[in-house]
């Protein structure tokens, strides 16, 4: 199987620790109980409304965060 | 109300339907290959977009534009309930991160196309194969006839009546997909998005300004659903089930559908995934920003033309924009409707030449044969949608697709969880498709729409996916996705058939990929490049 490689190379993975932070914006924004209120208001938005919204920031930063930890992590 | 034909917006309109026509035919020439008659280049653009196109390409077909429309139209009529396009549309990206890059990675190496070739090659199966490809252009169909509806919501706006003008943007998308197959749709969505996002930006300033600030617009939600002891502009105790299980099942839905299957597959590498994990998002606040456009038209009194309650946001548009920007508008979502129904009759396309003509009517089919079969299926699938449209109840395509979701949920176990393990046996893999699709089906089936006020049934059967939990029993007025009990059925009979199977010792074929396949990039050989490497 390894014919292009010279030497041996460690196994390739896409294992990483960093990956359970994916969990965050998996779990929270389908916790619905724990937004599904009118306060703390913000700009005129019930908090159902902006506090999904800015649910869409936590997606944003934890995959960015785990690609930037990560992209390293190819080939020994 | 619009009253007679609205010029101003019609010539707008049109000037940009022009504009992305020829762009569309001009596409066959973009980033130009050697040859296009092959379904890597017809079929996946070369398989080779970066970052941006690959954003736009994605956006343009997962954010369609019958979700522009139906989201605000659903907000307007339910409430709360269809703000689940949200969570929906967040849930998804670092779901699928690990599994796209995956499925990426496989198809590169092994020159997979459809996620039907992975199944077939990963667990030997040409039947499992065959039953993803038929559950992708089944899921599909329906899929392309609803884009229709988006383009006549935005028609009706203009006072254009009659089927013609959509049979007629309908052959004229189906002839430039046809001669520049993936490139046409990737040029057409950097226009498609450019609209929607000037749209939607000046949307959300203007309207609020209007209407008197953000307080105005909730407060007219508010009112409005609170009437007959309603929850008011948040969810019922009883609906968060659904909530939650509605965009969980729908996250888990979009990326087994072929059409963005075929999109991650035209991109040239992981990381061009990974960022665009981060980075697809903006599309999904976008979304949030459009769906609250179906209480701006709660706020400013919006009647829908007729009964067509999609036709909220086109009557909301009439009501606050100048006549050429709302043209612009209309074009947003016209063209919005034509970047997915491309990819959607595509993938079917590519799914049907794959798997069905490759593997049972023409074993030796070459790759010139395999492109234009499939640029062929693509027209049929086309015409296909607007036959649909024309000649059966609309209600059907919009009963379809919400079946379509549920269905293409079924393919998870293969597609999805097999880049993950091959522990399940091929057969089991088969019946559980079959409980699933039979749970799917019978769940979706016992949905009614119960009138609100009256209590009177108006819907006897597929009016939704909430399925009530009363129906098994239990005492409660608690609704739950419908996909999500029938991928629970589909799982355990895939693990049951499994251990079963293997006790019986009926063979399990060979895995035809390796280890190492689902960790390649770019720079790594490809099967087809260096064939010795096999083995």
């Amino acid at each position: 199987m390894a014919k292009t490689e010279d030497r041996p190379t460690r196994r390739r993975s896409d294992r990483s620790p960093w990956n359970w932070l994916l969990l965050l914006p998996i779990v929270i924004p389908l916790l619905v109980p724990v937004f599904n209120r009118t306060d703390p208001t913000l700009f005129g938005f019930p908090f159902f409304y902006w506090g999904q919204l800015s649910f869409i920031a936590l997606g944003v930063l934890t995959t960015t965060l785990v690609y930037q930890m990560t992209k390293g992590n190819r080939r020994a | 109300m619009p009253e007679g034909l609205q010029w101003t917006e019609i010539i707008v309109f049109s000037a940009l339907f022009l504009l992305v026509t020829v762009m569309g035919f001009m596409a066959a020439r973009w980033r130009r290959p050697e040859d296009l008659m092959h379904l890597d280049e017809w079929g996946l653009g070369g398989r080779n977009f970066g970052s941006w196109i690959t954003w736009f390409l994605l956006g343009g077909d997962l954010y369609t534009a019958y979700t522009f429309v139906a989201v605000p139209a659903l907000m307007f009529g339910a409430g709360a309930a269809g703000f689940f396009a949200v969570p929906y549309t967040v849930v998804i990206y670092p779901l699928l991160f690990l599994v796209l890059i995956r499925l990426w990675s496989v198809s590169h190496v092994r020159g997979f196309v459809t996620p039907a070739d992975f199944v077939r090659s990963r667990f030997d199966s040409p039947t499992m194969a065959l039953l993803v490809a038929i559950t992708g252009i089944v899921a599909t169909m329906p899929y392309i006839a609803l884009q229709l509806i988006g383009i006549e919501a935005v028609l009706k706006g203009m006072g254009v009546e009659g089927e013609l003008p959509i049979i007629v943007a309908f052959v004229i998308l189906a002839l430039y997909t046809y001669s520049s197959g993936l490139r046409a749709p990737a040029l057409i969505a950097f226009v498609k998005d450019a609209l929607i996002y000037l749209v939607i930006i000046v949307a959300i300033i203007v309207i609020p300004v209007k209407l008197g600030g953000w307080e105005v617009i909730f407060g007219a939600a508010e009112e409005k659903f609170s009437m007959n002891d309603g929850p008011g502009v948040l969810l019922p105790s009883t609906g968060q089930l659904q909530y939650a299980t509605l965009a969980f099942g729908s996250a888990l839905a979009l990326f087994l559908y072929p059409h963005s299957i075929t999109a991650v597959l035209a991109s040239k590498d992981r990381n061009v995934i990974k960022r665009n994990m981060s980075a697809l998002p903006a599309y999904s606040l976008v979304l949030g920003l459009i769906a609250l456009l179906g209480f701006m038209a709660i706020a400013a009194g919006v009647e829908p033309i007729g009964t067509d309650g999609n036709t909220i946001v086109p009557v909301l548009f009439d009501q606050m924009f100048y006549d050429w920007f709302n043209g612009i508008a209309y074009a947003a979502i016209g063209i919005g409707a034509l970047v997915p129904a491309a990819i959607m009759s595509i993938a079917a396309a590519n799914l049907f030449t794959r798997n069905i003509y490759k593997e049972y009517l023409r074993k030796d089919a070459t790759s010139r044969q395999e492109a234009q079969v499939s640029k062929i299926a693509s027209l049929v699938v086309k015409l296909g949608a607007v036959a649909a449209i024309i000649f059966i109840d609309p209600q059907f395509s919009i009963d379809l697709q919400l079946i379509g979701g549920v269905i293409i949920l079924q393919t998870l176990p293969a597609v999805a969880l097999g880049l993950f393990t091959r522990w399940f046996h091929r057969g089991a893999l088969i019946a559980g498709w079959v409980a699933g699709m039979s749970v799917g089906v019978w769940t979706v089936y016992t949905v009614k729409r119960v009138d609100p006020v009256s209590g009177e049934v108006i819907r006897e059967h597929f009016a939704g996916s909430a399925f009530s939990l009363s129906n098994l029993g239990f005492d409660t007025t608690y609704t739950i996705y419908a996909g999500l009990l029938a991928i629970a059925a589909n799982l355990l009979i895939v693990v049951i058939a499994t251990y079963v199977l293997r006790a019986m010792k009926v063979p399990e074929g060979t895995d035809g990929t390796g280890l190492e396949d689902y960790f390649a990039d770019q720079d790594d050989p490809r099967v087809k490049d260096i064939p010795e490497i096999v083995g």
